[in-house]
């Protein structure tokens, strides 16, 4: 497929990212260049100035809502994405509400016990629903440990170890390993969706 | 008893086993999974109780910090 062909399937998708945080926000923008429609972006959070060693935003927007700083980024990179920028805390309830439309769901948490909800609730209330995880970011080298699984309606991006600490930052490399090898299995989710139809 | 356990064939001591014994019986410590049998997910407090049976599929994801 030429890049042509692929915009033009891109563009009539929708892709719902959960976090806007080094994850969220790198995923985003990847899937932002290569014309992917509509990205819906939830997070509650305002970005901070150590956010910045991972998180694709800039020094002048600390302190800022970084969902509408996303979408201010996206829109420098490519004017044709919508970003529905939602300043939410999702739940168990508003999950399901906000994510009904997406082709493909996105996990981009920076808590375990976020990313718990978001896996629960889709598997129990979007059982049909794709979502992409990152499970294991922090630190840095250990290329050899990333990797990617599928399971069921679940697709998990990361090393499924490293957990976060004092002694083991999350950084713009490995996260951004991840953040867009998540958006590289939404490209095969998607186009893959296309050449079925 | 043989399961399918993450993608991979797998064999247990006996007939029917609860999550929590096959946890134990893999020596899984993580505090912070995500558990299906045949795609249906059980909550934490079911781990006591839902029964893995012979030919089953089990699904254990183990969620970490970071983002």
């Amino acid at each position: 497929m030429t890049f042509k062909e692929i915009k033009n399937i891109l563009k009539t998708k929708k892709v719902g990212i959960a976090g806007a945080g080094g994850l969220g926000s790198n995923c985003a923008v990847a899937l932002a260049r290569v014309g992917v429609g509509t990205l819906i972006v939830a997070d509650f959070d305002v970005l901070s100035e150590d956010n910045l060693n991972r998180q694709y935003y800039f020094l002048d927007q600390v302190g800022k809502k970084k969902v509408v700083m996303l979408a201010e980024n996206i829109q420098n990179i490519n004017p044709d994405v919508k970003v529905i920028a939602c300043d939410v805390t999702l739940t168990e309830e508003n999950i399901p509400v906000l994510f009904r439309d997406c082709d493909v769901i996105v996990e981009a948490f920076d808590r375990a016990d976020q990313k718990k909800v978001l896996l629960e609730t889709v598997i129990s209330c979007m059982p049909d629903k794709k979502l992409v995880a990152g499970v294991g970011v922090a630190g840095w080298g250990h290329n050899e440990t990333i990797r990617f699984r599928k399971t069921g309606n679940i697709i998990i991006c990361g090393d499924e170890n490293t957990e976060v600490g004092p002694d083991m930052p999350p950084m713009a490399p490995r996260v951004g390993i991840v953040a867009n090898m998540e958006a590289n299995a939404v490209m095969e989710i998607l186009l893959a969706d296309e050449c079925v139809s | 008893m043989n399961i399918i356990l993450n993608n991979n064939q797998e064999s247990f001591e006996g007939d029917r086993l609860t999550v929590n014994e096959i946890l134990k019986a893999k020596k899984f410590s993580f505090k912070m999974l995500v558990i299906r049998i045949n795609g249906k997910l059980v909550k934490k407090d079911e781990y006591d109780t839902a029964i893995v049976n012979d030919g089953d599929k089990l699904d254990v994801i183990h969620l970490v910090s970071g983002g």
